[in-house]
C-alpha cells in the first residue's frame, strides 16, 4: 500500500477507509445500544405491574373527620373526609410559614377530600394519622410534622405529602393512578 | 511473549508493576504469536466464549424472574414471555443460545478430531475440553427442566431414572438425587442451583483451557510445528478480525432463530404444564443429545445402554492415546481422514436416529451405528496408526501456500 500518499492527503481529504471506519463504528454504537436496552428495560416494572396500577376507591362510608388507607402501587394513600373545621384551617395557614409553599387549594380537587400519598418525603416512613403539633400528621421516625393539608410544617422532610393523580368517577368514588 | 511489552501511560505503569495484568492480557489477546495459517473452522473457540456470556448474562436476568418452585415455575415462564418487558427475547436468546452453543462445540470438537489438535502436546487441552463439554450437557439438560413443562418433567424424570440402573444402590441414590419419591418440586429447586452454578465453574475451565492452550500455542491445518516469528502473526489484529467476521456470521443464524423461529428446535409438549400423572406420548432429548440418547436405546439391558452413553462421552477423553499416528492433520492422512467423514455421518445418523422411535429398522440402524462409533475410536484410531502411510508433510506451513503460488504462476504464464 502507498503509505506516503496517505498520509499526504491525510488532513486534507475525506478517505474511503474513513467512511468505513466511522459507518462501521455508528452501526457497532447503535446496534449495541439496541442489545444492551432490553436487557436494561427488562427491569423496569413489568405488563402485570403496570395492570395493577390503578386503584377505586368508595368513599360513601367515610363520615366528616375519619381517614382510611388504602394500597395503590405498593404504597399508603391516606384517604380524609375533612370537616369545616379543618378546612377552614387548613385554608387559613399563610404561605410565608410553609417550608414547601403550597394552598389548600391546589391539594385537592374537593375540599372535603384530602387524598395523599402516605409515604413521608423524608426517607419513607408512614406518617401517623391526628398527630403532631399541627393537628395533622407525625412521622415517628425522624419527627417531621405535617398539617391538615399534610404540608410540612416543622422537621426533616423537604416537601408536603405527595398528591397522587386522582379522577372523580363520581361523587362518592374516586380513581387513583 | 509478552516479554516485549511494555505499559505507555503512568496509570497502566503504575497498575502494571503491582499486578501486570495489563502485560498479561496484552500478551495473550494482543500480541500472542499465531500461526498465519488458521482457517475458519479454528474461529468456534471465540465464538464459544462469547456463546457462553451470552448465556451467563441472559441467565443472570432470566433469574431475576423466574421462580424455582413446582407450582410457580411454569407460570413464571409465562409471565417472563408475556409481562416481563423483553422477556420474549431474553428467554428466546437463552433457549437458543443453548443450541447456538452446542452447534459451535460440536464443529470445535471436529475440527480438532480432524486436524489431531488433541496430539501431543496438546493432550491436557483436550481433556479439559472433554470436562467442559460433559458440564455443558448437564447445565443444559438442568435448564431444559426449569420451566417445568411436560417435557421437562418427564425428561428429568428419564435422566434421572438412569442412575437406578446401578446395581443394589439405585433406588437410593435416585431417591437422594430426587429428595422425594419422585421428580418434584425439591429436584426444581436443587437444578436451579446447580443450573445456575455451573456455568461459572464452565467458565474456570475455559479459564484452564485456554491457558493450556497458550503454553504450546495453537495447532494449525498442516498439523506441523510452528517456527515463532517466521510462521506467525500477532493474535490482534489478524485473529481479531478474522474471529469477529465469523462471529457476526454466527450471530446472523443466531438471530435469524431467536427472531423468525424462536421454537423450532424446542418441543411444543413443553407448553404443557408439567404433569405427573401423565407422560407425553413421544419423548425426546433437545436436539443436541439425541446421538447420545440413540447409543442408550440401542443397548437392549438397561445399566448396559447408561454404561454405553456415558463411555460414548469418556471415551473422547482417551482419544489422544487412542490415535497411535504421528501425523497431525488429517489432512495428510489419506486413509484415516476417510474414516473421520464417515465417523462423523455416523454421528449425525444417530442424532437423526435417537429422534425416531427405537423400532424395525430404525433400531437395527442404531445398533450398527452404535457399533461403529465405538469401532471408530477403540480400533480403527490405534490400528491406523500402523497401517496407514501418510503423505509427505510440508517442511513449513508457508510451503503449501507457496507451491500454490508457483504452481498458479505457471498455469498463468501457460494461459
Amino acid at each position: 500500500m502507498d503509505t506516503k500518499k496517505d498520509i499526504d492527503t491525510a488532513d486534507t481529504k475525506v478517505t474511503r477507509r474513513d467512511f468505513l471506519y466511522l459507518t462501521t463504528g455508528s452501526f457497532t454504537a447503535v446496534g449495541a445500544g439496541a442489545l444492551v436496552w432490553p436487557f436494561i428495560a427488562q427491569m423496569n416494572p413489568d405488563a402485570s405491574v403496570k395492570a395493577m396500577a390503578s386503584t377505586e376507591v368508595d368513599l360513601s362510608p367515610i363520615m366528616p373527620g375519619q381517614s382510611i388507607t388504602i394500597l395503590w402501587r405498593g404504597k399508603p394513600v391516606f384517604v380524609r373526609r375533612r370537616t369545616e373545621e379543618e378546612i377552614a384551617e387548613a385554608q387559613a395557614v399563610k404561605q410565608a410559614d410553609l417550608p414547601d409553599p403550597e394552598t389548600d387549594e391546589t391539594r385537592v380537587q374537593k375540599p372535603e377530600w384530602l387524598v395523599m400519598v402516605g409515604v413521608c418525603t423524608h426517607l419513607g416512613c408512614i406518617p401517623l394519622g391526628n398527630k403532631g403539633e399541627y393537628n395533622g400528621w407525625f412521622c415517628p421516625c425522624h419527627g417531621s410534622h405535617y398539617d391538615i393539608s399534610g404540608r410540612i410544617r416543622k422537621g426533616p422532610a423537604p416537601k408536603n405529602l405527595e398528591i397522587p393523580s386522582y379522577v372523580f368517577l363520581d361523587d362518592n368514588t374516586i380513581k387513583i393512578g | 511473549m509478552s516479554d516485549d511489552y511494555e505499559p505507555q501511560s503512568a496509570v497502566a505503569k503504575w497498575i502494571d508493576k503491582r499486578l501486570p495484568i495489563i502485560t498479561l492480557f496484552s500478551g495473550h489477546l494482543m500480541q500472542f504469536p499465531t500461526p498465519k495459517n488458521l482457517n475458519y473452522w479454528w474461529t468456534f473457540g471465540g465464538i464459544l466464549t462469547f456463546c457462553l456470556i451470552t448465556q451467563i448474562i441472559t441467565g443472570l436476568v432470566l433469574a431475576m424472574h423466574y421462580i424455582a418452585d413446582a407450582n410457580l415455575a411454569f407460570a413464571s415462564v409465562e409471565h417472563i414471555m408475556r409481562d416481563v418487558n423483553y422477556g420474549w427475547l431474553l428467554r428466546y436468546i437463552h433457549a437458543n443460545g443453548a443450541s447456538m452453543f452446542f452447534i459451535a462445540v460440536y464443529l470445535h470438537m471436529a475440527r480438532s478430531l480432524f486436524y489431531g489438535s488433541y496430539k501431543e502436546p496438546r493432550e491436557l487441552i483436550w481433556i479439559i475440553g472433554v470436562f467442559i463439554f460433559l458440564l455443558m450437557i448437564a447445565t443444559a439438560f438442568m435448564g431444559y427442566v426449569l420451566p417445568w413443562g411436560q417435557m421437562s418433567f418427564w425428561g428429568a424424570t428419564v435422566i434421572t431414572n438412569l442412575f437406578s440402573a446401578v446395581p443394589f444402590f439405585g433406588e437410593a441414590i435416585t431417591n437422594w438425587l430426587w429428595g422425594d419419591y419422585s421428580v418434584s418440586g425439591a429436584l426444581l429447586t436443587r437444578f436451579f442451583t446447580l443450573h445456575y452454578l455451573m456455568p461459572f465453574l464452565i467458565f474456570g475451565l475455559v479459564i484452564l483451557h485456554i491457558w493450556a492452550l497458550h503454553v504450546p500455542g495453537n495447532n494449525n491445518p498442516e498439523g506441523i510445528d510452528v517456527v515463532k516469528g517466521q510462521d506467525t502473526v500477532p493474535f490482534h489484529p489478524h485473529y481479531v478480525v478474522k474471529d469477529v467476521l465469523a462471529l457476526v456470521v454466527f450471530m446472523i443464524v443466531f438471530a435469524g432463530l431467536v427472531f423468525f423461529s424462536p421454537n423450532i428446535l424446542g418441543h411444543s409438549d413443553n407448553y404443557i404444564q408439567a404433569n405427573p400423572l401423565q407422560t407425553p406420548e413421544h419423548i425426546v432429548p433437545e436436539w443436541y443429545f439425541l446421538p447420545f440418547y440413540a447409543i442408550l436405546r440401542a443397548i437392549p439391558d438397561k445399566l448396559g445402554g447408561v454404561i454405553a452413553m456415558v463411555s460414548a462421552i469418556a471415551i473422547l477423553a482417551f482419544i489422544p492415546w487412542l490415535d497411535t499416528s504421528k501425523v497431525r492433520s488429517s489432512k495428510y492422512r489419506p486413509l484415516y481422514r476417510q474414516f473421520y467423514w464417515l465417523l462423523i455421518v455416523d454421528f449425525i445418523l444417530l442424532g437423526y436416529l435417537g429422534s425416531q422411535s427405537a423400532t424395525g429398522i430404525y433400531l437395527i440402524l442404531g445398533r450398527l451405528a452404535t457399533l461403529y462409533y465405538f469401532l471408530h475410536f477403540i480400533l480403527v484410531m490405534p490400528l491406523i496408526g500402523f497401517i496407514e502411510k501418510p503423505k509427505p508433510l510440508p517442511k513449513s506451513i508457508s510451503e503449501p501456500v507457496l507451491t500454490k503460488e508457483e504452481q498458479l504462476t505457471k498455469s498463468g504464464q501457460m494461459a
